[in-house]
């Protein structure tokens, strides 16, 4: 950003809106807003209690565990159904569907089906986040050059190399990107199942705290989720932009 | 002179009795409706280069496809050193027109990846693709990625990698077309010592007449519609002149012309 002719240094922008909510905060205009100050000062003094560490080892569990199912899951879907033709006609209109579905609405029924534990978190978090990873693997492996999978057949690759030698590099670029949209709907999906699931976690947190109308708690717990969200999804773009040499010359 | 009088040697050994690498049978392939290849047959000459040269359209890749076993013909057969051909087999290499690099590897595991696939360990195909990018001229571009090599730098990374697993045949579709003329024409002059000095079968797509005429011990000519093999030239008089002599060669450019005429017709 440059104002008067400076250059600001990146993210200088959130300053501005940071002072914003300070003096909207300090104005008093709604209980629902109080100064980012207090906010801070709050989340200082309840990143360490036990209540807190405890959320947010629960949510970490929840969130790693859906994550990593949908990577392990939805990589290999994805890279089948780029491969095979009969594959992608049976699951790309189901994918589509559960891409736009409002999958909040399927909660519900995950309960009945998986009970009302950690169980069903961890599947919500799945479910919001596989879908998106699975389209994008699919289609990294369809613009791969045919010749790299040509030369890798004429040198006698197993179905197997060529899967992890060939396809899985080949759409990385892809795939990376569609687990860093996978991770972003995942914290949606881990939250969303802690509230309607069961009261756990920073679900608990956040349900506790605006019960109770403690807004300076419930604004520092959601910081806390955005800072942590948005440190995942910069890392995964880092580990894009390693690869994304190779992304323009294949 | 000594390489020439080698090759001369063998010359006269392969005109006594010619024995043959790679055989097509009566091959035909179509693609839905599209009559790729009609009973196409053709011989390729052991320690020899063989051009396939015609028209764009015409089944030049889908012939070296064939052989190389990465498609399967409808009907005929090809054989490679007497074997029935059933699919890709270690008496075959291939270097292909866009070069085939994996971009997130380096030059040294492109030239080693042939190795790699056939389960040959870590240090041993590494010392090995080491003495071919030797061989190509690459020497210190080992840690290298593709896409910072020129585009005649990594067809020479594709040519290791052929060469490295040691295949009796080469089948190279149109390997320079991709390369600017000067790289074209260092890599032609390369290729005619790689023949002489590799006993390998060299079959070799190209579109271009001159290149053809250059390269090759045997040009076979393909015309499409119906595709067939229409005729097999031999240059045989200006091989052993030296390169820089074989362009201004009267045979060579008797041939380029006759060539030319009966391609001509077929130019959109
Ligand atoms: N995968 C394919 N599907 C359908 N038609 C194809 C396919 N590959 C090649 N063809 C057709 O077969 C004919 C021969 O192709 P090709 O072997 O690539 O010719 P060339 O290499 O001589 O240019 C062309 O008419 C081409 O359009
Ligand atoms: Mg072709």
């Amino acid at each position: 950003m440059k104002v008067f002719g400076y250059q600001l240094p990146g993210m200088s922008s959130l300053i501005l809106w940071g002072l914003l909510w300070e003096i909207v905060g300090r104005v008093g205009v709604t209980f629902f807003i109080p100064p980012l100050s207090e906010v801070f000062q709050t989340l200082f003094a309840i990143i360490g209690t036990p209540a807190f560490v405890k959320a947010l080892s629960e949510t970490a569990y929840a969130f790693s565990m859906g994550v990593f199912f949908a990577i392990v899951i939805g990589i290999p879907v994805g890279i089948l159904m780029g491969k095979s033709r009969l594959l992608d006609e049976l699951l790309l209109p189901w994918v589509n569907i559960f891409l736009s579905a409002p999958l909040t609405a399927l909660v519900p029924v995950l309960m009945v089906l998986f009970g009302f534990g950690m169980k069903s978190i961890i599947i919500t978090t799945s479910l919001f986040a596989i879908w998106i990873i699975i389209l994008n693997s699919r289609a990294g492996v369809m613009q791969i050059n045919r010749s790299l999978v040509d030369m890798a057949n004429s040198f006698g690759a197993s179905s197997w190399e060529a899967f992890t030698k060939i396809y899985f590099w080949a759409a990385l670029p892809e795939i990376l990107g569609g687990v860093r949209i996978g991770v972003i709907r995942a914290v949606k999906g881990v939250i969303i199942g802690q509230l309607l699931i069961s009261i756990v976690g920073f679900g608990a947190l956040f349900e506790l705290y605006s019960a109770n109308f403690m807004m300076t708690h419930f604004w520092a717990v959601l910081i806390v989720l955005f800072a942590l969200a948005f440190t995942i999804s910069e890392f995964l773009a880092y580990l894009e932009s390693r690869v994304a040499y190779y992304a323009a010359k294949r | 002179m000594a390489t020439s009088q080698t090759k001369k040697t063998t010359g006269s050994r392969v005109e006594a009795s010619v024995e043959i690498a790679v055989s097509a049978r009566n091959i035909s392939k179509n693609y839905g409706e599209t009559e790729a290849l009609k009973n196409l047959s053709l011989d390729f000459p052991r320690g020899q280069l063989t051009s396939l040269l015609g028209p764009s359209g015409c089944g030049k890749t889908t012939l070296l496809k064939i052989i190389g076993g990465l498609l399967s013909a409808d009907s005929g057969e090809v054989e490679v050193g007497g074997q029935a051909v059933t699919g890709p087999g270690e008496d075959r290499a291939f270097v292909f027109q866009d070069f085939a690099l994996l971009p997130w590897a380096s030059v040294i595991r492109n030239v080693a990846f042939g190795l790699e696939l056939r389960g040959v360990a870590k240090s041993e195909r590494e010392s090995i693709a080491e003495k071919y990018i030797n061989d190509v001229g690459l020497a210190g571009f080992e840690n290298s990625y593709p896409h910072e090599l020129s585009g005649g730098m990594r067809q020479r990374v594709g040519l290791a990698r052929a060469l490295s697993v040691d295949a009796q045949v080469l089948l190279m579709d149109e390997p320079f077309s991709a390369v600017d003329e000067q790289t074209r024409r260092k890599f032609q002059e390369d290729l005619l010592s790689l023949v002489q000095n590799e006993n390998k079968t060299f079959i070799f797509v190209t579109h271009s007449i001159e290149e053809a005429v250059y390269v090759s011990d045997q040009i076979a000519i393909l015309l499409p519609r119906p595709s067939r093999v229409s005729e097999i030239i031999k240059p045989s008089g200006f091989r052993d002149k030296g390169p820089e002599n074989i362009r201004r060669d009267p045979e060579y450019l008797d041939i380029v012309d006759k060539i030319w005429a009966s391609l001509r017709s077929y130019v959109e």
